[in-house]
């Protein structure tokens, strides 16, 4: 390309970019999503993705929405943040815990550009975070749990051992020993979000140890298919995986990020989007359920219906005191409830949970 | 910790069934490199079979339909690297990476519309009474067909190499290409075969994988398996029964770190991931030491490009 041309380009160009920033009032909002999985993953990215549609049905012609799938968390995040900040989106969701570091040191480049991250905990004054208070839905199948299972033997796939997973063992913990003293969970860490493969090696292992019910925190509906093929029992996560378990599910906790993704992208469209942290659960419908499955007896469905209602209620606490840590040390009082920071950064398990968390 | 929660014969089994899949794919990958050619293609070969065997049976019907088609997907892909590596003398290396790239962004895109679709079931044989026996019955008679399959393939590669003309042919082709060809050997058309054989055992492994392990299709479902199946041609050092250990060191260990997590033990599961790894390379460096003359194991011409003119 000679001088001259090169000129040219470089006055349309220029040209191109007056124009676009005086038809910006009538451009729609760009919304961006970053995913760690494919959204056909039936977990945890889809129904990242069905917030994101739930976004354009809401708003229409304002918004103009676009993701990326199976980003590796860790430097490779960052360059495609970056590289979604500059294509023009204002709005940028980033939904898993690994972006975090990324999220922020992307956010520092692009001020005017709002960043939305879940389940993390650092903020800036253009990135806000928001998670759901899963332990609540965890509370609850942590009782039926209890109720249900005959070996009392109950298998939990975990994924990294961050305070999310870590709040959801404990809380499905203390629930089903409530329900049935005689419980013990076993624990398995596959260390990944989505590895379907190693998932299902993982519900394999804890059925040849006589688990019969089993919970997951990871995203694909593996652990399901396992457990309807071996006839026990499981709950579906983040998504309802009814399909993959007909009989198998009991019921699953569903993410439901819909309403607050349209109420962001409305904020930014109205210009009242602040840096906020937001960290809802059952009451406004962050938290959800599948139905419950015939197969759980009408009394504990009640039960379990009550305690879910009463957490939405803002009458019961599911770590409500008295409760050790592992080693027996005191954490919560008779009565006392635990707080929100304490919850965000738990990295012990409760008194009576076998096994440690690994490094 | 509780041992005796882990059930040994059971460990035994499912750690069995684990490691088909990376005993189908190197069982072919041992062939394709005792023929004289390396092809690093596995992983990609694997997925389109898993890709293709699972769309195939989910839209017949049929899950037998969907393991040869999976089969077949593998042959033809490595037919690809076989006309381009053997014809058009491209570099082995290189052709084999690309096609991993390819066959995942492939399957990837086939495999679109059928994620979270379950597959039809696949049908499992009876044995009657030989399953009722103990410890037998749970070591020996409480799988599927395609786990009798692979060690199947597993022996009569064994055999082929062991007593067939052809067998020998096949190696001496691999340790010597100018060699055989003076004899009268069709280089190019025997690689071309072995070729296609390891592509059609990789295919398998990931049908294996996408119908029966997990059994779904999702994205990047083999996971490195194909990789691991590389080494593990190493780590046998090119022998055929050797892979059958190799496979289930290197398949089970994965679910041998989940058993001893579920009783308890703490073992940093990096460790036992990377057991495997660290064997091949004890195992390289005790086979190249000069008294044991191992450094002879890999095929001669492994790699080496064979010209018709040369």
């Amino acid at each position: 390309m000679n001088f001259r041309r090169l000129r040219t380009v470089l006055a349309v160009s220029a040209g191109a970019t007056a124009l676009l920033v005086s038809a910006v009032a009538a451009e729609p909002l760009k919304v961006g999503f970053i995913y760690v999985g494919p959204v056909t993953d039936f977990g945890w990215t889809y129904e990242h993705d069905q917030g994101r549609l739930a976004v354009e049905e809401a708003l229409g012609d304002k918004v103009e929405t676009t993701y990326i799938e199976s980003v590796p968390e860790g430097a490779d995040a960052e360059r495609v943040l970056t590289q979604m900040a500059l294509s023009g989106n204002k709005l940028i969701f980033t939904t898993s815990f690994g972006y975090m570091d990324p999220t922020i040191n992307v956010a520092a480049k692009f001020p005017d550009v709002k960043f939305e991250h879940a389940t993390g905990f650092k903020r800036a004054d253009n990135v806000s975070t928001y998670s759901a208070r899963f332990y609540e839905g965890r509370a609850m199948i942590g009782h039926i749990a209890g109720k249900m299972t005959k070996t009392n033997k109950i298998g939990y796939v975990a994924s990294y051992p961050i305070p999310e997973v870590i709040r959801g063992i404990n809380a499905a913990y203390l629930h089903a020993k409530k329900a049935n003293p005689d419980v013990e969970f076993k624990i398995v860490w596959v260390f990944t979000w989505f590895d379907p493969a190693k998932e299902a090696s993982a519900a394999e292992t804890l059925i040849s140890q006589g688990v019969d019910i089993i919970m997951t925190h990871t995203d694909s509906p593996a652990s399901m298919n396992l457990a309807e093929a071996n006839g026990i029992h499981a709950f579906g996560q983040a998504s309802d995986m009814s399909k993959f378990g007909p009989n198998a599910q009991l019921t699953a906790i569903i993410d439901n990020w819909g309403p607050y993704y349209v109420s962001r992208a409305q904020a930014v469209i109205d210009g009242t989007w602040e840096s906020v942290d937001t960290w809802d659960g059952i009451a406004p419908g962050m938290v959800a359920f599948a139905p419950f499955s015939d197969q759980i007896p009408a009394d504990v469905q009640a039960e379990a219906q009550a305690i879910a209602d009463s957490i939405a209620a803002g009458t019961y606490h599911p770590f409500t005191g008295p409760i050790n840590r592992q080693d027996g040390s005191p954490w919560l009082a008779e009565g006392e409830v635990a707080d929100d920071g304490t919850l965000v950064g738990m990295n012990f398990y409760v008194e009576g949970v076998e096994g440690s968390i690994p490094e | 910790m509780d041992f005796s929660a882990i059930n040994p014969l059971t460990l035994i089994a499912t750690m069995i069934v684990a490691s088909i899949p990376v005993m189908s794919a190197s069982i072919g990958e041992l062939v394709v490199e005792r023929s004289g050619v390396l092809n690093l293609g596995v992983e990609g070969m694997m997925i389109i079979g898993a890709a293709c065997g699972f769309i195939t049976a989910v839209e017949t019907g049929l899950p037998i339909a969907g393991v040869i088609a999976g089969v077949a997907a593998g042959a033809a892909l490595s037919l690809v690297f076989g006309l381009l590596t053997q014809y058009l003398h491209s570099n082995q290396v290189a052709t084999g990476l690309a096609l991993t790239l390819f066959g995942l962004g492939f399957a990837a895109l086939l495999g679109q519309a059928y994620s979270g679709i379950k597959p039809p079931t696949f049908p499992r044989p009876e044995f009657g009474f030989l399953s009722e026996i103990p410890v037998i019955g749970v070591i020996a008679f409480s799988y599927d067909y395609l786990v009798y399959v692979s060690f199947l393939v597993v022996l009569a590669v064994w055999l082929f190499f062991k007593f067939t003309r052809s067998g020998l042919a096949l190696r001496a082709i691999g340790e010597n290409h100018d060699a055989a060809h003076a004899l009268g050997y069709r280089v190019i058309r025997t690689r071309l075969l072995a070729i296609m054989f390891g592509g059609a055992c990789a295919g398998l492994g990931g049908a294996y994988l996408s119908l029966i392990r997990v059994p779904q299709w999702t994205e990047g479902l083999t996971a490195g398996a194909g990789w691991i199946a590389l080494a593990l041609v190493v780590f046998a050092s090119w022998r055929p029964l050797r892979v059958v250990l190799g496979a289930f060191l290197f398949g089970g260990v994965t679910l041998l770190q989940l058993n001893l997590q579920a009783v308890g033990v703490e073992i940093n599961a990096a460790y036992l991931s990377m057991s495997p790894y660290v064997v091949t390379i004890l195992v390289l460096v005790v086979m190249s030491s000069a008294k044991l003359r191992g450094a002879n194991a890999a095929p001669a011409s492994l790699g080496r490009p064979f010209h018709l003119s040369a």
